[in-house]
């Protein structure tokens, strides 16, 4: 059994020993081994050329590693809180992102990071900036919410030739532990897994709102009501056929995510099933997000914010009976 | 007036006084090979001119006249296997690293032919077999990238060495900073050209910067920082190959600043009107190819008819290029859904 951080640990430590190419940029990851240890040991096996301690420069790390890509090198950088990843926005935005459209050169670059609420971080190291990503062409985004799949999309992530964000989230870190399976474990980049199969509404999610998804539907059992849980693992591209084969099984559907409600992710997959299913559907596409607002600091302000398991039951017998 | 020149005033003597170019050994067939890519940049941009009159042009059009020394005697100073992200006013550095004119014809008139097929602009596009990358609108943004090009190339004991541009204006960003400061303390092979033109679109160096000289700021990275007169294309040659045979060594950064006028605007629909007409004159005095002509004569390495001939080689090229872009057509419209994502696997 390993924690979900184990698992991304691990994922850059076997694609470290396969692959030379692969190499790590970050702050504090070499001798300190990472904020929360996802590099630890990585120095001593592999050496500073291919542990990079970075200085504080978001942009210079992501621009260093594109550089690096372009050249046919792996890396991985780390943002030490994913809400740093404001500092590199051009980088991943303007550079790595149009690349390939634009001269048809590959960046197979990966960022990734801590996202996610629920530790008492505060708004700077708590935040699920994936919408403002999902906007860009040419990237590619992840948000895995099992340790199983933290380890497959990451190897995944690291053999993509294009640029890939990864998002993990740090509430899960050390919360959740899985049995590891022999072998590589490759989860594919694009497509969602059905973590609970249901009859009546199905809620889409990801991340660690995956984990509230299915303790609510346990919770609903009770009431006869049964959930599917579609985990979108991927957020850019998006498994549209999972998507819409999830709706026109249940006909009403929440989407659950952690951000902010406008201009989000959630937003986005209301619009394609509006768009795609609307005559499968037997009640509104209902978004289940944080308000926009920053992230607030108190234990009683960050639980009023974020989604949870009240919430999403209260959400679903709401929905059910429409 | 006196007051806008300031910055670079004193640093640039009158025309007599810098008309005499930096000794270099070169042998005679290369610095004529010089004066050739010198005129080819120029000569490229007047009939790019002239099709932007045509309207064949279909966005900006961007001028490097009175700056074609930087970029053909920092160029001229690598080795092959060197790598180099020129922006849009290096176009001399891309001829020498091989680029055709007609490339870059066609990647103004957005045609299907050109290196992008249609889906970039100007002189943004790259190809790493030629050891050419691709530069973004964002200024600065490129230093960072190739200062991990020459960390890759170190890495993969490539034995290269990453050169970029920035210009006066581009100074003033994060990632000039963030990008020179990790090159340094990486001890990367990297080599950094600041062309002080004197201007950024129309805001002058004394509106970007308290410092005179932007290689002062070598000093704060802890990497040698060298000055060199811009509109001597031997004086940048050879600091150049300083630049480049040190970070080859393993001798780290460079940052050389390059002191120039940009003779034009910031484009071709810009006319420059917020500069005072007597820099323009000052500064033609000083024009580069024209003094490389002069050093050419005077040092007996060249005879009139040896440049005419050149020139006119030239022209003749220049008609056979513009004529294979002219007939180049439009991209089909679906190419602009292609290619996104890149499909290939490891």
């Amino acid at each position: 059994m390993i924690t979900y951080i184990e698992a991304i640990r691990q994922a850059m430590w076997e694609e470290m020993e396969q692959d030379e190419s692969v190499f790590l940029i970050g702050q504090d990851i070499g001798i300190y081994g990472g904020a929360f240890r996802a590099t630890a040991g990585m120095l001593e096996r592999f050496g500073p050329e291919r542990v990079i301690d970075s200085p504080i420069s978001e942009s210079a790390m992501v621009g260093m590693a594109i550089g690096a890509a372009m050249m046919g090198m792996r890396p991985v950088v780390e943002m030490q809180f994913i809400d740093f990843i404001a500092c590199a926005f051009n980088q991943i935005y303007n550079f790595a992102g149009p690349n390939h459209y634009r001269w048809g050169q590959n960046v197979p670059l990966v960022v990734r990071g801590p996202s996610g609420g629920g530790v008492r971080g505060s708004n700077f190291h708590s935040q699920n900036p994936e919408s403002i990503f999902q906007h860009g062409p040419g990237l590619k985004i992840v948000a895995p919410g099992t340790a199983v799949d933290a380890r497959g999309l990451l190897k995944a992530a690291i053999r993509d030739p294009n640029p890939v964000l990864f998002f993990e989230h740090k509430f899960l870190y050390r919360r959740i532990k899985e049995e590891i399976a022999e072998g590589d474990g490759l989860v594919p980049i694009g497509k969602a897994n059905l973590a609970r199969t249901g009859r009546d509404l199905s809620v889409i999610t990801y991340g660690a709102m995956l984990h509230v998804a299915l303790e609510a539907a346990g919770r609903l059992e009770a009431d006869g009501i049964d959930l599917e849980v579609l985990d979108l693992r991927t957020i850019k591209p998006l498994d549209d056929e999972a998507i819409l084969a999830t709706v026109r099984k249940t006909s009403r559907v929440i989407v659950l995510t952690e951000e902010q409600r406008s201009g989000s992710v959630a937003g986005e997959v209301a619009a394609r099933i509006s768009e795609h299913a609307f005559e499968w559907l037997d009640s509104p596409v209902v978004r289940l997000c944080c308000p926009d607002t920053p992230i607030p600091y108190s234990p009683t302000l960050e639980d009023a914010y974020l989604p949870n398991v009240d919430k999403l039951v209260a959400k679903v017998r709401e929905l059910a009976s429409y | 007036m006196a007051k806008l020149s300031r910055n670079w005033g004193p640093l640039h003597p009158v025309a007599d006084e810098t008309e005499r170019l930096a000794k270099s050994e070169l042998p005679r067939e290369r610095q004529l090979e010089i004066y050739r890519y010198l005129k080819l940049n120029r000569m490229t941009e007047d009939r790019l001119s002239n099709l932007y009159r045509q309207g064949k042009v279909v966005g900006g059009l961007y001028s490097s006249r009175g700056q074609e020394a930087i970029s053909v005697g920092s160029a001229y100073a690598l080795e092959p296997q060197d790598i180099v992200g020129p922006l849009i006013r290096n176009l001399g550095t891309m001829f020498v690293r091989g680029v055709q004119p007609r490339e870059v014809m066609m990647q103004y008139m957005a045609r299907a032919d050109g290196p992008t097929g249609g889906k970039d602009v100007n002189t943004h596009f790259g190809d790493l077999q030629r050891c050419l990358v691709a530069p973004i609108s964002m200024l600065g943004a490129l230093i960072p990238v190739m200062a991990g090009i020459a960390l890759a190339g170190r890495m993969q004991k490539k034995n290269l060495v990453a050169l970029t541009y920035i210009g006066d204006g581009g100074t003033s960003t994060g990632d000039f900073h963030e990008g020179l400061n990790f090159a340094a303390v990486l001890n990367v092979p990297f080599v950094l050209i600041a062309e002080h033109n004197g201007y950024a679109y129309s805001t002058p160096t004394s509106k970007q910067m308290r410092v005179k000289n932007i290689v002062t700021r070598a000093a704060a990275y802890g990497i040698p920082g060298e000055m060199v007169d811009g509109n001597d294309v031997l004086a940048v040659y050879e600091a150049t190959k300083r630049a480049v045979e040190r970070a080859r060594s393993g001798g780290g950064p460079t940052l050389i600043e390059a002191k120039t006028f940009r003779m034009r605007g910031h484009a071709e629909h810009d006319d420059a009107g917020y500069v005072p007409k007597e820099m323009f004159e000052e500064w033609k005095k000083k024009d580069p190819i024209e003094r490389f002509e002069r050093h050419l004569l005077s040092s007996g390495l060249a005879v009139e008819e040896d440049l005419k001939k050149i020139v006119a080689e030239i022209d003749e090229e220049l008609n056979r290029e513009v004529d294979a872009a002219l007939a180049s057509p439009m991209p089909p419209a679906e190419r602009a859904f292609e290619g996104v994502y890149s499909e290939v696997t490891k």
